[in-house]
């Protein structure tokens, strides 16, 4: 790794910190702390994805993921078990930390030889931010039809959560 | 890439952090000061009279050392780290938007190309920083608050972006100086208007988007009529009951800073930002127009507060089913319509 290049020390920050907050996010035993945690993940992976050019992509995931689901997490969260000071036991009964562990281990190694195999030794144009006028282009015309796919998808899931959470009144 | 001893690009981005760090003071204490003479004047009361020797102009000052001296209390039942966190994710959730204000031509922190998408994403976070406020404080009255503020913040982001998209389709750009230069051309949806001679801003054709904004930014701020987060008659102080001193000073700064980087998105996605209304800033030269274009701004800013303040003494706070009838009811359909006609103007003309 170059050690002249302020683009490698600032990804070495931003691993080792998204590395600790999802070990933390997995490992603490208050749930509050745990989806704080993720937001630190979550935020180091969307400035990842910046740092690849990708500002889109990352700032949608500030927007999604950090200012919504989360949010909707910690507002289910404290609605229904986490008090403050309290320790809940979150794990569930058996060897499961073994077997997390493998599955995360072998996560790791797919999605590591993935990216080598994919894209080895590749460096980024200059200039590489994606412009978003681009990424609508491509989303409204070449893949318009997998786009509105996944939204009927989307919907339909929608209403069928609808359906299964409503409860009529008895008449 | 840029490498690591490049001293002019760490040198400009300090200096860019140390100019925002200047100016959030020098905005956020304006602001209060209004807050407290205008709030005071509508109440037939004087207000803040003495300090400073006239006018009470350095009440905010004297507020801001008062809170400052105070004792740093942390209730005992309270989760000590994320209590203390939680002031910093408002205020720098708050402060992240300056980034892309633009105050003239040049004086823009970046010019980014996602620009009000950044802005709107960045200031969701605070959100979080409410809620864990909240949930941290070990006090039920802040719980209760806290849950109010998120369940409003979610609802009311949906009609701010919705109102957004407006003004995106018709200036086919997020950029905040991209949406400044398309109401600065002097035509509506290619149509000619006044025999070219006016600019147009979209707060004419986007008229709809505009009130959706201002509606749904007035509830992202917990302002009057939408206060119900830290309703004082029923909630104590909500999320900020058991904050005082410097960390309620934190919180408060991050409200009025709230409030401006909120009219100025406003006044550069519908008043047509740094351009003065219906003329632009292309005659004057560099300096002229970056000083007149920061000028005319910060009055639009002032306007737009003004409103905000009027509306506080002038509508009753509203009942959290009603808030949520006109989040979903009536902005988000509303909201969804504008898109519509304008994408069909878009289109058609």
């Amino acid at each position: 790794m170059d050690f002249s290049l302020a683009g490698n020390w600032v990804f070495l920050v931003l691993a080792v910190v998204i590395t600790a907050a999802a070990m933390y996010t997995v490992s603490t035993r208050n749930v509050v702390h745990a989806a704080l945690a993720l937001v630190t993940t979550m935020a180091t992976a969307a400035a990842i994805v910046i740092m690849l050019g990708g500002e889109f992509v990352g700032w949608v995931i500030v927007l999604v993921y950090i200012g919504a689901v989360v949010v909707l997490f910690l507002f289910g969260i404290m609605i229904t078990r986490a008090q403050v000071g309290k320790a809940t036991a979150l794990d569930h009964e058996g060897n499961v930390r073994v077997m997390a562990a493998v599955v995360a281990g072998l996560m790791f190694a797919a999605i590591t030889y993935g990216i080598v195999e994919l894209f080895g030794d590749a460096q980024l144009p200059e200039e590489g931010v994606v412009r978003t006028v681009d990424i609508a282009d491509s989303m409204f015309g070449r893949f318009v039809i997998p786009f509105e796919a996944v939204s009927f998808v989307l919907l339909a899931a929608l209403i069928g959560g609808i359906v299964l959470a409503r409860r009529d009144e008895e008449r | 890439m840029i490498v690591v001893l490049a001293i002019g690009f760490w040198a400009g981005l300090a200096l860019k952090i140390g100019i925002m760090a200047a100016i959030v003071p020098v905005v956020a204490l304006p602001i209060i000061f209004a807050e407290l003479k205008l709030s005071a004047h509508m109440q037939h009361r004087i207000g803040p009279y003495f300090a400073g020797g006239r006018y009470g102009w350095a009440q905010p000052l004297a507020d801001g050392l008062k809170f400052f001296q105070k004792e740093d209390l942390v209730p005992d039942a309270a989760d000590k780290m994320v209590y203390k966190l939680a002031p910093y994710l408002v205020l720098g959730a708050a402060m992240a938007v300056f980034v892309v204000i633009p105050f003239g031509p040049d004086l823009i922190g970046r010019d980014l190309d996602l620009g009000v998408f950044y802005a709107l994403a960045i200031s969701s976070i605070s959100t979080i920083g409410v809620l864990i406020a909240g949930w941290s404080s070990g006090n039920k009255y802040s719980l209760i608050g806290g849950l109010r503020a998120a369940a409003q913040l979610i609802a009311y982001e949906l009609p701010l972006f919705l109102a957004v998209v407006g003004v995106v389709i018709q200036a086919q750009t997020m950029s905040m100086i991209g949406i400044i230069d398309a109401q600065a051309e002097y035509q509506l949806f290619g149509l000619e208007i006044a025999g070219n001679a006016i600019a147009i801003p979209y707060v004419f054709p986007q008229f709809i988007g505009f009130v959706i904004f201002y509606i749904a930014a007035l509830a992202e701020l917990s302002r009057t009529p939408f206060d119900m987060p830290i309703a004082e008659s029923e909630l104590v102080m909500g999320y900020l009951t058991e904050y005082s001193g410097f960390r309620f000073a934190v919180f408060f700064i991050g409200e009025y800073i709230g409030i401006f980087t909120m009219s100025a998105i406003m006044a550069t996605l519908w008043l047509g930002g740094y351009d003065p209304l219906f003329f632009d800033l292309s005659g004057l030269n560099d300096i002229a127009a970056n000083a007149i274009g920061a000028l005319v701004l910060f009055g639009k800013v002032a306007i737009l507060v003004f409103l905000m303040i009027w509306m506080r003494w002038t509508f009753p706070r509203f009942r959290e089913d009603q808030l949520q009838d006109l989040a979903w009811r009536i902005l988000i359909p509303l909201g969804l319509a504008n898109i519509a006609v304008t994408a069909f103007f878009k289109v058609v003309f």
